[in-house]
């Protein structure tokens, strides 16, 4: 591909608190051209978009737009640059008609305000003509297919004149005739100029429309190669990174009996077929792409999500939970991959945060004794090594680190034998990342039974007994780590 | 931040008050006055009280609309009871009961039912309201037992006991928030719903706990009007709804739930009941004064965001 350079962004980066989210990425997009950024969970491909799109500030680098240099300093700066983002998430509102949706902010009006509706819909038509969506203009959002609104939000980008047009993983929650409409689209974009940047995880689409492909891992920047001619073997090499070291590998020592068994769980949502079991003093890793289940077998399991058919059985007993206070009193507790939302009460302190898993421990008589409380905070904070400078400081001021140990604290005051991680070490630094994995593997060969869903693989691979794969809804592999390669792995993920 | 400026945001509310009584006591000869400060204490104790179950709902992200018409319902009842020779202490516990079953209804709806708390509580407020003028045929109740009303108007110690009622009530309140798993639970709720019901805690029952707590409050706030009075009417308890989560957010409490606390509804009841009696010793009509507490209340919530931003 031969275009002019449209947009290049040099040695960007970005700092979190607590991680290092982006660190001096380059990305060299030309016209005409479709540019795959990939990357693991957490390597900063959203990030480097946020940046773009004005969501986010950089904190050191330079973008260059048509050779001239620009500081994006918020959304409506990234428009008028001529960057549209459509997001998995559809920025719609459900009950506006396709229409409304279109020129929602920008309203036809006469002299008086008044909206103009009859060149509104014209307008409107001849836009989503453009895209091929073959609707009325007056049909609300809530009734498209979710293939339609992203056509409707490629048509926005387009009547916005956008150049530069990036997709977030557009093709997750496609159908397979969804998917060819949009690469038909994409390549129609293609030779009007337009620029794309296009995030996905499948490789088979990546070989399809890009054209250049950059790997990011850990915030860094990897590589540029050619879409077409590079093979998928080298493409899950660069994006997987360091060969795991058969050295560094800890797993827990010894696994005992199985505690927990699942079998042909099918969930509410997502989850259509899973069947695995741990065993007590085990990590039980378990991988697959975001978005292929993990997280809400877990929920169902627990209670939290609502089960449709399987079984579940808790040494060697039937059980079915309906919520997950249920789930603990027998011994089952769901960590959340979402800290923030899920995981901790923010405005609440150290101590309480970790107490309120079994407050009946901390009641002397009737009342709370605060001395207790603050013993047992103490014994957790020291045993767990969490950084604060006292059991009183509330957890929003903490690290992610910290946090993730308050919840793991958390955990164990509850008495639990089964926990279920999830993501326990999302947005967490690397010193903190080992701590968390050292102590991982501590609890389990204090014999708790550990499942740990996680999307960063020489994590898995690091610390688990053995990994469970699921893609799509079912698990699609249980294997023994041995030997096990990331490679590996990722083909039983991605179905390659 | 300046220490001054630190000063203002941490104790704003108490500088608030201050300068209320400071300015009232300048101006007003009779307002420091020990009889007028005792009143001031019975004007603002039963909004006070009540105020004491709105903060357990709010502290979960709830609202509870109904509490004026349960003072009503539970004062109808009270009198009628009364009136028909039910033995005082067992009307009382009527009385009471009466404002636990509202709540329990309430609780139940919000927390199993998952209707939203305000229109749970406007149902129960045109209920109760309903359901008090029903009773009597919207006629007061009148011709109660003398010694009912002794409940209402002794003094310990040149203390009203209305006074003491709702030092005693905060007591016990102060004790189930911060020293029992009720009240802890009530302000992780809020803090975090999702957070707490994967914390292993059933947060239905909790939820509806706090509902009950707000309609027995209101139930005994309904018996203690009816013995002030001395008579029932099922148009009394008019805008207590309003008046109690008045004191509740000028106290700091944050209507999302899981912030805030008791001290502050008693500090924001009483500014309430200070504010309107300094009113109407300065002889300002009712009419302004609506406008000017309505002020106060908008002013505290918006020092309150202020505060928070700068956080």
């Amino acid at each position: 591909m031969g275009g002019e350079l449209v947009l290049e962004m040099k040695n960007i980066s970005k700092q979190f608190p607590g991680v290092l989210a982006l660190d001096g990425v380059n990305l060299q997009l030309r016209a005409g051209e479709v540019h795959t950024l990939l990357g693991e969970n957490g390597a900063g491909k959203s990030t480097l978009i946020k940046i773009l799109s004005g969501a986010h500030k950089k904190d050191s680098g330079e973008i260059l737009i048509d050779g001239e240099l620009v500081e994006i300093n918020g959304p409506k700066h990234s428009m008028k640059l001529g960057i549209s983002v459509i997001y998995q998430e559809f920025n719609l509102n459900p009950y506006f008609s396709i229409a409304e949706n279109i020129f929602l902010g920008k309203e036809f009006v006469n002299k008086f305000g008044i909206i103009n509706w009859k060149d509104t819909h014209a307008q409107a038509r001849k836009i989503i003509d453009r895209v091929g969506l073959k609707r009325s203009t007056s049909t609300k959002i809530k009734d498209l297919s979710v293939g339609e609104k992203q056509l409707l939000e490629i048509a926005k980008a387009l009547s916005l004149d956008s150049r530069i047009i990036i997709f977030d993983e557009p093709t997750a929650t496609l159908s397979a005739k969804d998917v060819e409409t949009l690469f038909d689209l994409i390549e129609k974009l293609k030779k009007e100029n337009k620029s794309i940047i296009y995030i996905s995880h499948r490789m088979e689409e990546i070989k399809r429309i890009g054209d250049k492909c950059t790997v990011l891992r850990d915030g860094k920047y990897i590589d540029t190669v050619d879409a077409k001619t590079t093979d998928r073997e080298q493409l899950i090499r660069l994006i997987a990174g360091r060969k795991i070291d058969e050295s560094v590998k800890k797993t827990p020592s010894n696994p005992g009996n199985v505690v927990l068994e699942v079998e042909s769980l099918k969930a509410e949502e997502k989850v259509e077929d899973a069947s695995f079991f741990v065993r007590e003093g085990e990590i039980l890793g378990f991988s697959g792409l975001v978005g292929s289940g993990r997280t809400e077998a877990m929920k169902a399991i627990v209670g939290c999500m609502k089960k449709i058919d399987g079984e579940v059985k808790l040494n060697g007993k039937k059980v079915s939970y309906k919520s997950p206070c249920n789930a603990m009193k027998d011994g089952i507790v769901y960590l959340s991959e979402d800290r923030k939302k899920e995981g901790l009460v923010l405005c609440m302190n150290v101590k309480q945060n970790i107490s309120l898993t079994n407050l009946k421990e901390i009641i002397s008589k009737m009342a709370f004794s605060t001395k207790k409380e603050v013993k047992l905070a103490k014994k957790y904070v020291g045993d767990l090594k969490i950084k604060c400078s006292s059991e009183n400081v509330q957890v929003k001021n903490l690290s992610g680190g910290n946090q993730q140990k308050v919840i793991i604290a958390k955990a164990l005051f509850s008495k639990a034998k089964v926990l279920i991680f999830d993501e326990p070490t999302r947005g967490i630094d690397v010193g903190a990342k080992d701590e968390i994995y050292d102590l991982l593997v501590a609890l389990a060969n204090e014999g708790y039974a550990i499942i740990m869903i996680s999307s960063d693989l020489p994590e898995v691979l690091k610390i688990s007994n053995r990994v469970v794969v699921m893609r799509e809804g079912k698990v699609s592999a249980v294997l023994e780590n041995e030997n096990l390669k990331q490679e590996e792995v990722l083909h039983y993920a991605m179905g390659v | 931040m300046g220490k001054f400026a630190k000063i203002l945001r941490n104790y704003g509310m108490y500088i608030g008050f201050g300068i209320i009584i400071l300015f009232f006591s300048l101006s007003s000869e009779y307002f420091l006055d020990v009889y007028n400060l005792m009143n001031i204490l019975v004007q603002s104790s039963l909004i006070a009280i009540i105020a004491v179950g709105q903060t357990f709902v709010i502290l979960t992200g709830g609202i509870d609309l109904s509490v004026g018409s349960v003072v009503a319902l539970s004062s109808v009842g009270t009198g009628l009871m009364l009136v028909a020779g039910v033995p005082i202490w067992l009307s009382i516990i009527l009385g009471v009961l009466i404002g636990m079953g509202a709540g329990l209804v309430n609780g139940a709806t919000v927390a199993f039912g998952k209707v939203p708390a305000f229109i749970v509580t406007l149902g129960m407020m045109s209920i109760a309201r309903g359901a008090a003028l029903a009773l009597n045929n919207g006629k007061p109740v009148s011709g109660l037992p003398l010694e009912f009303e002794r409940i209402a108007s002794e003094e310990f110690f040149g203390i009203p006991i209305f006074a003491i009622y709702m030092i005693a009530i905060y007591l016990v309140g102060f004790f189930i928030l911060y020293k029992t798993r009720l009240g802890r639970h009530t302000f992780a709720i809020g803090g975090n719903r999702e957070a707490t019901k994967l914390s292993g805690i059933n947060v239905p029952k909790n939820e509806m706990m706090t509902y009950m707590i707000s309609g027995i409050l209101a139930g005994l706030g309904g018996v203690l009007l009816t013995a002030r009075l001395n008579y029932a009417t099922p148009i009394s308890g008019n805008s207590y709804e309003l008046d109690t989560i008045a004191a509740v957010v000028i106290g700091g409490t944050s209507l999302a739930g899981g912030e805030g606390g008791l001290i502050g509804t008693l500090i924001g009841a009483l500014l309430l009941g200070t504010l309107r009696n300094g009113l109407t010793l300065l002889n300002v009509v009712s009419y302004y004064q609506q406008i000017i507490i309505g002020s106060v209340i908008v002013l505290a919530v918006f020092y309150d965001r202020l505060k928070a931003k700068n956080k």
